[in-house]
């Protein structure tokens, strides 16, 4: 593949193609010809977490990601957690506990701590901390993001 | 560098063509990919091989006395690997002190080592551990060779990977009654480059410490050991004099250098403090 080519991956559960490039990232590809704004390019070198998204189920930073390694994978971004309308357990947690003031980070946080939430339902105030070491807030509102990623872990053992 | 084209080899064989044609190996990206966009349009224009369908290069194992970690292994997993956890815990402990989960998630064994930088915070631990790692293609084709992690690094961002070549594994040699440990310094515990890092290692017979090793990153050209504490610490008792006169040893290897992250005073007063962490907690673990 050497000039621009129509990449075929999954987003959000549906087959896509977009053109890309050899060196397009993955992040350059979901903001441009997939139109999904939701993964924010904030630093573009794997420091603010702002554009993190589920690559088969794990947490990447899509402006680290090159789009060709994508090929047939799987991606989640913040448009694919609801279902029908209603918000994913950690969606809602993030409302509820007033975890969003700008909200430039929220997607990247919000699809980080549905990461950590999948491999540690139950994480403690350290964990939940560290599960989100990688995703950079200005406006220093992590008090409550970590308070929502526990209300969302306690919701999820009383709806499992 | 502009990038021509996008190559995903499904298998070493193919891979090892496309880097023998020129193409530049791509690994979890992390490192790449930002040097990639700060100069798009900077040196001559490439073809990426991305290595991340080669499911050989991602496999941990036990062979013939040695832990065996393919280059495309993660560092999450070097982090969690049950193996890795058994025979070579120093490692998974800087895995754990790593940038933070998305870069973990990506980034690999054989790219933090290929891309060579002073400050890689796996290269203390592998150091440490008497690591070889293991090189194919080039001249030698599908030929392997073996070049201990020592040698491996010959300057800044360089290493003694030929054209061609793919660092395919790194093996550690197994020793029973081995202990070690690391330590990273940086402005704050996560996302941060090592200011400096340290790692050691020993065996302890009769309160006296034997193959002694410690190694030093973001202190030099390379990651690199220190003869000089070595010295120090090898048939030493294992007393707190010990500790403080390894740890003043270590600072005559070190040629730090002052930068953004921190002036060179401030790197040998760490290294002074983080040295004398680590051989500390060799001799109490």
């Amino acid at each position: 593949m050497s000039s621009t080519a129509d990449l075929d991956l999954v987003v959000n559960g549906e087959r896509v193609t977009a053109p890309a490039r050899p060196g397009d990232t993955l992040l350059d590809v979901l903001r441009g010809p997939l139109g999904l704004t939701g993964a924010k390019a904030g630093c573009r070198e794997g420091e603010c977490g702002a554009c993190t998204v589920l690559l088969d189920g794990l947490a990447v930073n899509a402006c680290l990601t090159l789009a060709w390694t994508c090929a047939g994978r799987e991606v989640v971004t913040v448009e694919g957690l609801s279902r029908d309308g209603v918000l994913s357990p950690v969606q809602r947690a993030f409302v509820d506990a007033w975890a969003v003031q700008c909200g430039f980070c929220t997607p990247g946080m919000v699809l980080q701590a549905t990461a950590l939430l999948a491999r540690n339902p139950d994480p403690t105030p350290e964990e939940a901390r560290r599960g989100i070491e990688g995703n950079l807030c200005r406006c220093t509102g992590y008090g409550r993001i970590v308070e929502a990623i526990r209300a969302a872990a306690a919701a999820g053992r009383a709806n499992p | 560098m502009p990038v021509t084209a996008f190559h995903a080899p499904s298998s070493l064989a193919d891979a090892l063509a496309l880097l023998a044609a020129g193409g530049r190996p791509v690994a979890g990206g992390t490192d790449l990919v930002v040097e990639l966009a700060a100069a798009p349009d900077g040196g001559p224009p490439g073809a990426l091989v991305s290595l991340h369908r080669l499911a050989e290069l991602r496999s941990v194992a036990v062979e013939d006395g040695d832990l065996v970690m393919g280059a495309g292994v993660t560092v999450a997993t070097l982090r969690e690997h049950p193996l890795v956890r058994e025979h070579a815990p120093v490692l998974a402990q800087a895995a754990d002190r790593f940038a933070g989960p998305q870069v973990r998630n990506a980034a690999t064994l054989g790219g933090n080592l290929c891309h060579a930088s002073p400050a890689a915070d796996l290269a203390p631990p592998l150091l440490v551990l008497d690591a070889v790692v293991v090189l194919a293609g080039g001249e030698g084709g599908e030929a392997e060779r073996r070049v201990p992690v020592d040698a491996f690094f010959v300057g800044p961002r360089r290493t003694a990977r030929l054209p061609g070549e793919l660092l395919t594994a790194v093996r550690v040699p197994l020793r029973g009654g081995r202990r070690a440990s690391f330590q990273k310094g940086g402005t704050r515990p996560s996302m941060d480059i090592s200011v400096v890092s340290v790692a050691a290692s020993a065996e302890l017979r009769d309160g006296v410490l034997r193959h002694a090793r410690i190694a030093l990153g973001a202190v030099g050209p390379t990651p690199l050991r220190s003869p000089a504490a070595e010295a120090v610490l090898e048939g030493a008792p294992a007393t707190a004099a010990t500790v403080a006169a390894a740890a003043r040893a270590v600072l005559r290897d070190a040629r730090p250098i002052d930068d953004v992250r921190a002036s060179a005073a401030y790197r040998l007063h760490l290294l002074g403090v983080l040295a004398q962490r680590v051989i500390r907690d060799v001799i109490d673990r």
